[in-house]
């Protein structure tokens, strides 16, 4: 690698030639400022916080985007760095919404760290005219308030770039500019497939879901309800970063005590869904090679990519699974199995998920989602939900003992638990549709080539006499490439696997924020994706079709895998939708 | 932002969309096509309804969001058709301080539309416009190629009902 000499602060430094001088920097321990910077989508040098000085040249430069060069001499430190970088923020402050002690971002909004940072003391300096905007709270599962947007971008690249929708963007111009949809439409109104990624990125509370907690304390304090929890594979690996701990510690232990804290009846795992969503897709999958069925099968679990599909390639639905999600199949077991074995009203049982997600925010009111005649799921809710609940409920989190999942319904396989990562539905329907279609154990449970976080994957495997071509895409930009491969007739693919989110769920919509200072510099999806692979490896059993608890479940109510009870109740059907 | 879209019914017809394909079918694989067909499809349709937007979205692949975003950024284009009587209100230097700004408000008032709004009915559209040289009248407005100057907001109902308002 070719590198430059260079100075920071005046100390020397060598550098790969070609990084920006916020990479330099930071190799120097320094990290410079950023709002509307987001590594590999947003480079705009839009927003003025990264400016620094440099030596000779005409003024201050953005460091997000100015290359460093052969002896150059930066400064990022001075007075007047430190002078331009207030005034900037006392700018974006005169059009801000200042309600920042109720604010949803309170605790970890970027444009007040900054403010505090560099001494921002009169918020109101450049007091003026100030547009206001109708909060957008028509979608589902979030709102948008424009009177908090600081007009980086970063949301706008999320939707147009990692998932190539692009229904948000900015629209008028110069003072008047809003982040808005076309025709300055409502969400709900527009082909928004609900994935929450711009939730993720946005620096302040001008993005954020639709917090549905109360609802839950609400059933918690009725005392006719059976209020029941289920926590999805990749929340135990993301919720102890709401806490302090390290990206990608597991905390399934403090988690499960915690749930039981706040009052839950039972707590339960998604996980042990997501090995019935296994051996329901690997029998649908099976089925469809076998009867000449329509391939490719494409996975359903991820309820941004159905919505996707739905909107974008209608054609497409038929490829679908008609698997219910994770979620959904582990309401619908809880709403007709359980509560009869426990002789409860249907009605009376209130189903909470936990999710990574805002999209199954959306998925939970879905048609033809409610087995027992009442939704599957009562309440979705994200990982930051959770722990507002946890932190309001006065749990001191690290303090907690470990604690198991209750059961039949907490006793999962590794092939559950990889569920959260991209690659992992497909690797846990691999090890059961290989094992039955082949007729004898596996030799190895490991199907490595579908593991890692490229945004593509493509594998061939030999199930039996069968060759079988899958291919596994997170990120909708990432799903569109295989899906066109797919319609231009350039790839002969058996089985898909599809996420809506870069990474898959550990990097979901609903997951904790990071802010742009640590997903710039560390990358969170293989992080928090190598917390699952660990707990796989930890697990008795790493086959879905293994667990004895799905095995007796199936044994007592649903009969055969796939049969016409279980095909009543754990799968679902999909509509067609406006693309605009 | 209150919704945008026209309230003038869409009138497109079958030959205008075969130009409009026509159109994105030659700049389709261009860098930067979208301006040229934007300044096209309103060369056909007189402006850029959701509509019209939603064809060339189609047409280039390019989000619908993105191309309204850049027709509302350029003020060469615009999201309303023009009525069988523009009306456009100088709000020039001379005519302003003469008052042509209440003009401006009354009429938009009257006809419940905003600056460069039509009315449902197609029947009015309005606009400002910059001084067209008749300050001696001011303060002036113009309906089609008629010149209205030295208006009262009390002129107004009698001008518009010989439009038939």
């Amino acid at each position: 690698m070719e590198m430059v000499n260079i100075k920071i602060n005046g100390m020397p430094l060598s550098v790969p030639k070609g990084s920006t001088i916020l990479e330099a920097a930071r190799q120097a321990g320094i990290q410079i400022p950023t709002l509307c910077y987001l590594k590999d989508i947003n480079a705009i040098g839009a927003c003025r916080i990264c400016v620094v000085e440099v030596k000779g040249a005409r003024s201050l430069v953005a460091a997000c985007v100015y290359p460093v060069a052969e002896g150059m001499e930066i400064t990022t430190n001075s007075k007047r760095v430190f002078e331009a970088r207030k005034t900037t923020l006392e700018l974006i402050l005169s059009t801000h919404k200042k309600e920042c002690l109720s604010c949803v971002r309170a605790d970890n909004c970027e444009l007040q760290a900054l403010c505090h940072d560099f001494k921002v003391d009169d918020e109101n300096k450049y007091a003026g005219f100030n547009p206001t905007y109708p909060v957008d709270d028509t979608a589902v599962h979030m709102f948008r308030d424009d009177n908090k947007c600081i007009l980086c971008r970063r949301c706008v690249a999320a939707c147009a770039k990692w998932q190539g929708i692009g229904v948000i963007g900015p629209n008028e111009r110069g003072f008047n500019t809003h982040i808005g949809c076309a025709f300055d439409q409502n969400l709900d109104e527009v082909a928004c497939v609900s994935c929450g990624q711009c939730i993720v990125v946005c620096p302040t509370g001008a993005i954020a879901e639709k917090d549905q907690t109360q609802q839950i304390w609400d059933a918690l304090g009725d005392p006719t309800k059976h209020v029941i929890v289920q926590t999805a594979p990749s929340i135990r690996a993301t919720l102890g970063e709401a806490f302090g701990y390290p990206v990608g510690t597991n905390v399934t232990g403090k988690m499960v005590a915690a749930l039981r804290r706040i009052g839950f009846e039972k707590v339960f795992d998604t996980d042990l869904a997501a090995d019935m969503t296994i051996v329901e897709e690997a029998h649908e999958f099976v089925e469809r090679v076998q009867n000449g069925g329509v391939l490719p099968m494409i996975t359903s679990c991820s309820p941004g990519w159905v919505k996707y599909c739905e909107h974008y390639y209608p054609d497409m639905i038929p490829n679908l699974s008609t698997c219910k999600s994770p979620q959904q199949m582990f309401g619908a077991t809880v709403k007709t199995w359980y509560a009869q074995k426990m002789g409860w009203d249907p009605k009376d049982v209130y189903v909470v998920g936990v999710m990574p997600c805002t999209a199954k925010k959306f998925e939970v009111q879905r048609e033809d989602e409610d087995a027992a005649g009442v939704p599957d799921v009562d309440v979705s809710i994200t990982t930051r939900e959770l722990a507002r609940m946890i932190n309001r409920a006065g749990i001191l989190f690290k303090d907690l003992p470990d604690e198991e999942f209750d059961n039949p319904l907490g006793e999962s396989t590794g092939a559950a638990v990889i569920f959260g990562a991209t690659g992992g539905v497909m690797e846990a329907a691999l090890r059961t549709a290989a094992e039955w279609v082949g007729g004898k154990p596996l030799e190895s449970v490991d199907f490595k080539e579908v593991r890692g976080t490229d945004g593509v994957k493509e594998a061939t495997y030999q199930v039996g006499d069968l060759t079988v071509n899958v291919a596994v895409a997170s990120g909708l930009a990432n799903a569109r490439t295989v899906l066109e491969r797919v319609r231009r007739g350039e790839a002969n693919y058996h089985f898909i696997e599809i996420m809506a989110c870069p990474g898959g769920c550990v990097n979901g919509g609903g997951q904790p924020v990071q802010p742009a200072s640590v997903r710039n510099f560390i990358d969170l999806k293989s992080l928090r994706a190598k917390a699952l692979y660990d707990a796989d490896v930890s697990k008795q059993y790493r086959k879905s079709h293994e667990n004895p608890s799905l095995l007796k479940i199936y044994e007592e109510f649903f009969g055969e895998f796939g049969s016409h009870k279980a095909h009543n109740i754990l799968h679902t059907s999909y509509q067609k939708r406006n693309p605009f | 932002m209150a919704n945008t879209k026209t309230a003038v019914p869409f009138s497109g017809t079958k030959e205008q969309e075969a130009r409009l394909l026509k159109l994105i079918e030659e700049h389709k694989d261009q860098k930067g096509a979208l301006m040229p067909v934007l300044q096209g499809a309103q060369e056909i349709y007189g402006y850029l309804p959701i509509e019209v937007q939603e064809i060339v979205s189609k047409g280039l692949g390019i989000p619908l969001e993105e191309i309204y975003g850049v027709a509302t950024f350029y003020s060469q284009f615009t999201l309303n058709p023009k009525g069988q009587y523009k009306i456009s209100v100088c709000l020039g230097t001379a005519c302003y301080v003469k008052g042509s700004g209440d003009i401006f408000n009354k009429l938009s008032e009257k006809l419940g539309i905003k600056s460069g709004g039509c009315t449902p009915d197609g029947k009015f559209s309005l606009d400002a416009c910059r001084c067209i040289g008749a300050c001696g009248l001011a303060p002036v407005m113009t309906i089609n190629d008629e010149v209205y100057g030295r208006l009262t907001v009390d002129d107004l109902d009698d001008i518009l009902s010989k439009y038939g308002a």
